[in-house]
């Protein structure tokens, strides 16, 4: 379970949010909505132990979650809005830093990318980019999943494969903190407004 | 560990598929120094004698050509991200980019520069001790140049401060390094350059993916 006790961060010289307080528990969902720079993506940042909060404290099943980063890390997946896929390697070898044969070809499928795998990344298109970074959270289990805008750029199938990938981590005990403007087949998932802070 | 080599496997293959990339160092290495011999002209006592110092400070300044991309394409790109939370400490993921470099750069460098000193007419017996002398020498300019490079990510004109941040920090190595070959040719023992070289190497080993890890984290930030 992940527990969030009055975290603060600041953006530069900017207070971004202070006191936020949520618990995730197993299986559960959390979707942060609000506002364009009210601290979405900052909160997911400081999540995944890429940002150190300014207050407050991160509990993982009790214990503070970020003093030693690589075990943090090693339970959770976080996709940011940007893709990270390399134009020089090919679908399947953008994926073969996370995880081995079997498993990349399941989770080309689960983003029905499958057919493209020896295609050199660079010729896929935006939506398809976003599916390969997609994939990658499909390659090994790991408990937390952090997604920001998953979904931008994707069709409506792929939406909903997206969808099914989602409640299948679930189903699994698996947690979900999502950011999105867009709508996310996600069901009964806990909501956490976040409001733009005044300059 | 295994995370280790993957990450490095990934580097070497990003390397060879931008080979032209690759390749400029080497051929930076080999143009610059075959323009010494043209502007010094091809007198074998002139060239001979200063032979040393251009092996060096060529594979110096080539060795710095790829590391305004070591972490600036993973910086734009979202993948460093990705690297920092693959499980392995930051220090553990600048280590990997610093052995790649060195095998993608150094060791290319390292391999040029024996045909490379007997082209400027280098006397004999000082060739093997240029060599021994590079190759912990190379292995701090891949660190060195890693922590820098970590150092000056994020930053504007980046590419302009990085060799003004690592070419100082040179200077020992190129010191040591042209001392070593040059005592060989003058028929003393190179030996205590080349072990200066070596405690450099061993004092760089452990201190610069630390410097180069905090560098990252806070890049990312």
């Amino acid at each position: 379970m992940l527990q969030a006790v009055g975290l603060a961060a600041f953006r530069g010289e900017r207070l971004v949010f202070a006191g936020l307080s949520f618990a995730v528990p197993a299986g559960g969902a959390l979707l942060l909505t609000g506002p364009n720079g009210s601290g979405k993506s900052t909160l997911l940042r400081l999540l995944a132990g890429l940002l150190r909060p300014e207050a407050g404290q991160l509990l993982w099943d009790g214990a503070d979650a970020l003093a030693d980063l690589p075990s943090h890390a090693a339970r959770l997946r976080y996709l940011g809005h940007q893709d990270a896929v390399k134009p020089g390697l090919t679908v399947a070898e953008n994926l073969r830093f996370w995880g081995g044969g079997d498993a990349i070809r399941h989770a080309l499928e689960a983003v029905d990318l499958l057919r493209l795998a020896d295609l050199p990344a660079r010729m896929l298109s935006a939506g398809q980019k976003r599916r390969l970074a997609i994939a990658r959270l499909a390659l090994a289990p790991a408990p937390l999943w952090l997604l920001d805008e998953p979904t931008l750029g994707l069709d409506g199938a792929s939406v909903a494969r997206v969808g099914a990938l989602l409640a299948a981590h679930r189903g699994g005990g698996g947690m979900v903190v999502v950011a999105t403007h867009l709508p996310l087949p996600l069901e009964d998932a806990a909501e956490l407004s976040l409001v733009a802070t005044p300059q | 560990m295994t995370i280790f080599f993957a990450l490095l496997a990934r580097e070497l293959r990003l390397s060879f598929r931008h080979s032209s990339d690759t390749l400029a160092a080497l051929l930076f290495f080999l143009l610059a120094a075959a323009l010494f011999p043209l502007a010094i002209g091809p007198a074998p006592e002139t060239l001979g004698r200063i032979a040393p110092g251009i092996v060096w400070v060529c594979a110096l300044l080539a060795a710095l050509l790829p590391l305004d991309r070591l972490f600036g394409a993973d910086l734009e790109d979202g993948s460093l991200d990705l690297l920092l939370l693959s499980g392995l400490p930051a220090s553990a993921v600048a280590a990997a980019k610093a052995l790649a470099h060195w095998l993608v750069t150094g060791v290319p460098l390292l391999v040029a520069a024996g045909p490379l000193a007997v082209m400027l007419r280098m006397p004999d017996e000082a060739i093997p001790v240029l060599l021994l002398g590079l190759l912990p020498g190379t292995v701090v300019l891949s660190l060195l140049g890693t922590a820098g490079a970590a150092l000056v990510l994020g930053a504007r004109r980046g590419g302009v401060l990085l060799p003004l941040l690592v070419l100082p920090l040179t200077a020992p190595v190129l010191i040591f390094g042209v001392a070593a070959a040059d005592a060989a040719s003058g028929g003393l023992s190179p030996r205590p350059h080349l072990l200066l070289l070596a405690a450099l190497c061993a004092a760089a080993l452990p201190l610069c993916p630390l410097a180069a890890g905090a560098g990252l984290r806070s890049a990312a930030e």
